[in-house]
């Protein structure tokens, strides 16, 4: 018989348990493209739908607290770039915030405005590396090739301020390393120039396609309730309608006097959350271009680095004065002391909120430093967010969700 | 925002004495000191009070302190989205002593007492599910205590004969530095080299 009931001499197959359904566990990743690096998610699907979603994280762990405990204040700088590794100066922000806190270190204007400019830069590269990708996960093979090529631009302004594409160490406790020379800040402002149009372009090529709409919109709602019993910060909270942004609501830096809006979404679902990041990568533009004009204007002139012990001095003095060769030599071998105290600082990365938690015991090195990572909390809500979705969705939640295992796994 | 969270401070004592053992202002943060057992119900406080709403949890973290009796101190940051203002608990602890989960106040408690569980071996009662996180399947001891070295116990190589990745005890070509450049000026623990000629007297 076609329907397989029966067979023609009238018998029937006898129904042995396997073949009563049964739910099926499979792995996604570690090695899968839309896993965004090495997560492991241990999936329950009943047929297409996602019953339970258990991320097994830690393949990156490379144990930088730990780490961090045995060296000086300056020796763990670099390990903030290889956190977040799409965005690193804004992490290294974060560490130097945590030591200009407890060390009480005001930095000069130049710096901080040049910090301004770079940590904007970082959060384009980030968003330009996630919503390109993200579309990728949902089948645009496009976006990817013409995000990396802005990309590329970007990381060179990176390297040609620091001598590093992406382990860059350009902000130091005090300011930044070294000064930015003007035909630099001239060829970023020319960047800013061109970007609206490349943005035009990717905003063109998705937000009204079809197939991308259909895989995005309605996808991984998250509301108001879910934000604050996950945890969830940046672009996660601002994509369900909540006008919550760090360099607005406790500015850090110079941020207050910088005119921006901060673009929050509706629905709180995948494709909201995409939008606001579009939108959030032109509002970085618009910082970067007032960061530009006043890093032109005469008050933005002058020192890079507040002088004093914790950071070099300069490199003139050195030659004509003992003191200063004294303390240079001791900076960079017994480093600075940080007096002693616990302190908790927050600067708005890309992904969400990145924080430092500092205890110092007075000496060269810290105590403990935690680092809050937001992408942790992001992908901790991923078994309540993508339950009851089905299996292609997966990745786009991923996706939208911003997560890299630089930071998630330390 | 001193003042504020002063004020803030005052309104927790008043509020929850039994629970609130010190409270202070320091870098224009607010630290408060809560008994191991009352954390949850002052959690559930800090959430639903009009003037603290501390509605999301931000972080949970632990410092180890082997010299002291109460060994480790279990970090609690959270922060209000609505009144704009942030807290810091501190819990101390024995090292044999359990801390009550928050997991079923704020959900997002899961994954950070599954962390410090990790990397301190502090026990959450009540957590549904407290798992190794970061460190790889089948690792002991917990890496984040003072008393654990920076270099592990074990390390791992592909093995060509077996097929597969072996664990080996770790073996150190060369010592595991760590450099000690305080000044001998600034407090050095040790005898200083010449100085032990002195003792001799």
């Amino acid at each position: 018989m076609m329907d397989g009931s029966k067979f023609d001499d009238g018998s029937i197959d006898a129904v042995s348990g396997e073949q009563s359904i049964r739910n099926f566990n499979i792995n996604f990743g570690p090695q899968h493209p839309a896993a965004h690096g090495v997560l492991r998610l241990v999936l329950e699907l009943d047929g297409e739908i996602v019953e339970r979603c258990d991320p097994h994280i830690g393949l990156l762990h490379r144990g930088t607290e730990k780490l961090m405990e045995s060296r000086t204040y300056l020796q763990n700088l670099p390990y903030f770039d290889r956190l977040d590794y799409v965005a690193p100066m804004n992490q290294e922000h974060a560490w130097c915030l945590v030591i200009e806190k407890l060390t009480g270190v005001e930095v000069p204007r130049r710096a901080s405005l040049i910090r301004v400019l770079y940590s904007e830069i970082g959060r384009i590269l980030s968003h330009l590396l996630n919503v390109t990708t993200q579309a990728m996960d949902v089948g645009a093979l496009t976006p990817p090739l013409w995000g990396f090529e802005e990309r590329e631009k970007l990381m060179i302004f990176y390297e040609r301020a620091c001598g590093a594409r992406l382990h860059a160490a350009y902000f130091r406790p005090g300011g930044v390393h070294q000064d930015l020379s003007a035909d630099l800040i001239d060829d970023i402002d020319a960047w800013c120039d061109s970007f609206p149009g490349v943005l035009d372009d990717i905003d063109g090529l998705l937000t009204e396609n079809r197939i991308f709409k259909q895989r995005n919109a309605d996808i991984g709602v998250v509301t108001e309730e879910e934000i604050l019993d996950w945890g969830f910060s940046g672009v996660m909270v601002r994509g369900s309608g909540l006008a919550w942004d760090l360099r607005r609501a406790q500015p850090y830096e110079c941020y207050n006097e910088f005119e921006f809006q901060i673009p929050v979404g509706k629905n709180g679902d995948c494709y909201d959350r995409y939008l606001v990041r579009m939108a959030e990568m032109r509002e970085s533009l618009k910082i970067m271009k007032q960061a530009i004009e006043k890093l032109r204007a005469p008050e933005g002139q002058g020192e890079i680095l507040a002088r004093g012990k914790i950071t070099p001095p300069k490199r003139s003095e050195m030659k004509t004065s003992m003191e200063a060769l004294i303390h240079h030599f001791k900076l960079y071998t017994e480093g600075f002391h940080v007096p002693e105290g616990e302190v908790y600082c927050a600067v708005e990365a890309p992904k969400g909120e990145f924080g430092v938690y500092l205890v110092a015991d007075g000496s060269n090195k810290p105590y403990r430093a935690k680092l809050r990572a937001p992408g942790f909390l992001h992908l901790q809500a991923m078994d309540h967010v993508a339950r009851g979705h089905q299996l292609a969705d997966v990745a786009a939640i991923i996706g939208t969700m911003d997560v890299v295992f630089g930071e998630i796994d330390r | 925002m001193s003042d504020a969270l002063n004020e803030l401070g005052q309104h927790l004592e008043a509020r929850r004495s039994g629970c609130v053992i010190a409270w202070d202002v320091t870098h224009g943060e607010l630290n408060v000191d809560v008994a191991p057992s009352s954390i949850a119900a002052f959690v559930e406080f800090l959430k639903t009070d009009q003037t603290c709403k501390f509605s999301s949890l931000v972080d949970i973290t632990a410092v180890d302190y082997p010299a002291r009796p109460k060994r480790f101190d279990v970090v609690y940051h959270f922060l209000s989205m609505y009144q704009n203002h942030r807290i810091r608990l501190r819990v101390s602890i024995r090292e044999d002593e359990m801390v009550p989960s928050i997991t079923s106040v704020h959900s997002s408690a899961n994954w950070f007492e599954r962390e410090v569980f990790d990397m301190f071996g502090i026990l959450f009662s009540g957590h549904p599910d407290l798992r190794r996180i970061l460190t790889d399947y089948g690792f002991r001891g917990y890496p984040l205590r003072k008393d654990f070295p920076t270099t592990g116990y074990t390390e791992v190589r592909y093995d060509e004969e077996k097929k597969r990745v072996v664990y080996e005890p770790v073996s150190l070509v060369q010592e595991y530095r760590q450099f000690d450049f305080m000044s001998p000026w600034e407090g050095a623990q040790y005898v200083l080299p010449g100085d032990e000629k002195q003792e001799a007297k």
